[in-house]
């Protein structure tokens, strides 16, 4: 119960920050970070799969009824909740799902590359969507990168605002 | 039959994310074609009510600078009433004047320049007679093309998206061509299809010209900046500097040409044989 009150405020806030906030950067003229993908990946890792897929899916959804963009937010939500599991696999190991990973609750180098890999993915899928053409394929690759460093200082910065402060 | 129920239970996880995956991709693509999703835009009650409410606290902020445009604005308007005075042109007679065009003033509630493909959304929609294929203006330039409209909203196909398509051409002479964007630079847009025999020179203006149905003529664009010369077509492709800021929009103007059906019924009926 208190898990998906949790979710649910989380889906909320990430929603408006993103649209109130990081939506008007407009960082050299076109550069946005996205960290709304900190829903997706701060989603208990025990909670439900399916659950996490439909909510993504319907973050992404919402975000592209405001602006404007199709389906590009909610395919690649959708596709990084897919394969979120994965990639606790790839950066903590086989036995991830015995123990508690918690993202927010350190910063140690598993849960950097986590968090890189999971922001990368997004933004590649999101911008491959976005410019939906092969010919572009170099300017989809160059803008991946600079919004995922951009993104990952972002969700830095959250992850230490919102962490919980145990003494 | 068991087997297609257990088979659907056993992999309801992947199905699902097929289904969800299935109807992202169908919106991705709807939205690059040319007919634009029906729901999922800015132009619907609940999205086009959130900006509405964003840009009513945003406006405090920038009240100053409106002000000022509109007291330029205002001033401009008042020299041309001015030097009227030995014109034929009676002012009583504005009351039964047959215009040709409708300006209606409206709002931007949403702006965007950083993708490629812009659209903008205002607070007018039909129920103010803004329909789609209206131009849209503001005091320095154009902005866009109306594209989508609801009960209240309307969203424009701003100049800065890849799929805009417009007749210009450049002040005091009639060469025309198209101007588009290239999806780089929100200060510049190009236009291509010139004829080399135009004779242009950098910081000549570019007008909307006379063959668009959707703007009056000789509304301006921008300045020339820079010229090519497409070696494979012997034409000009011109990058154009606008004279609007499109990263700051306030109130802009939709233009409704009021025999825009006229000419199209008449263009139709000629070649029809």
């Amino acid at each position: 119960m208190n898990d998906s009150l949790a979710n649910i405020s989380r889906f909320i806030l990430f929603l408006m920050l993103q649209l109130l906030l990081f939506n008007n950067i407009d960082f050299m003229g076109y550069l946005n970070p996205f960290p709304y993908v900190l829903y997706i990946i701060l989603f208990p890792v025990n909670g439900n799969k399916p659950t996490l897929l439909v909510t993504s899916f319907l973050l992404g959804l919402f975000l592209d009824m405001f602006t404007n963009s199709g389906g590009v937010h909610a395919t690649a939500s959708l596709f990084l909740a897919y394969v979120r599991p994965s990639l606790f696999k790839f950066s903590f190991g086989l036995s991830y799902e015995y123990q508690t990973v918690k993202i927010a609750d350190k910063i140690t180098p598993e849960r950097i590359s986590f968090l890189i890999l999971a922001i990368f993915i997004h933004h590649l899928v999101l911008f491959l969507l976005e410019f939906f053409r092969l010919s572009l394929i170099v300017s989809v690759i160059g803008r991946t990168f600079l919004a995922t460093i951009f993104t990952f200082f972002m969700c830095l910065l959250i992850i230490y605002l919102i962490k919980p402060n145990k003494r | 039959m068991q087997q297609i129920i257990y088979f659907i239970i056993k992999n309801s996880y992947k199905l699902l994310f097929l289904l969800l995956l299935g109807i992202g991709l169908t919106l991705t693509i709807k939205s690059h074609s040319y007919h634009r999703s029906e729901y999922i835009n800015s132009a619907n009650a609940v999205t086009g009510g959130f900006y509405q409410k964003i840009n009513d606290a945003n406006e405090y902020l920038s009240l100053k600078e409106r002000n000022s445009e509109l007291a330029e604005e205002n001033a401009r308007l008042k020299q041309l009433l001015f030097n009227q005075a030995d014109t034929l042109l009676n002012w009583n007679d504005f009351d039964d004047f047959n215009a040709d065009y409708i300006a209606r003033k409206a709002k931007v509630i949403k702006n965007s320049f950083n993708v490629r493909e812009n659209y903008l959304t205002i607070n007018r929609g039909k129920k103010d007679s803004i329909f789609t294929d209206m131009g849209v203006i503001n005091d320095k330039g154009i902005v866009g093309i109306i594209e989508k409209t609801s009960k209240n909203y309307a969203t424009i196909l701003s100049v800065l998206n890849t799929k805009s398509r417009i007749n210009a051409k450049i002040k005091n002479s009639e060469h025309f061509g198209s101007l588009i964007w290239d999806g780089k630079n929100a200060g510049y847009v190009q236009l291509i299809d010139v004829p080399r025999l135009a004779s242009l020179k950098k910081g000549d203006s570019i007008v909307t010209g006379a063959e668009s149905e959707i703007f009056p003529e000789n509304i301006p664009i921008g300045k020339i900046d820079k010229v090519f010369i497409d070696p494979k077509t012997n034409y000009y492709t011109i990058n154009v500097r606008l004279f609007n800021d499109m990263t700051a929009l306030g109130y802009v103007y939709i233009i409704e040409n009021k025999k825009k059906d006229e000419k199209k019924n008449l263009e139709t009926e000629t070649t029809k044989k």
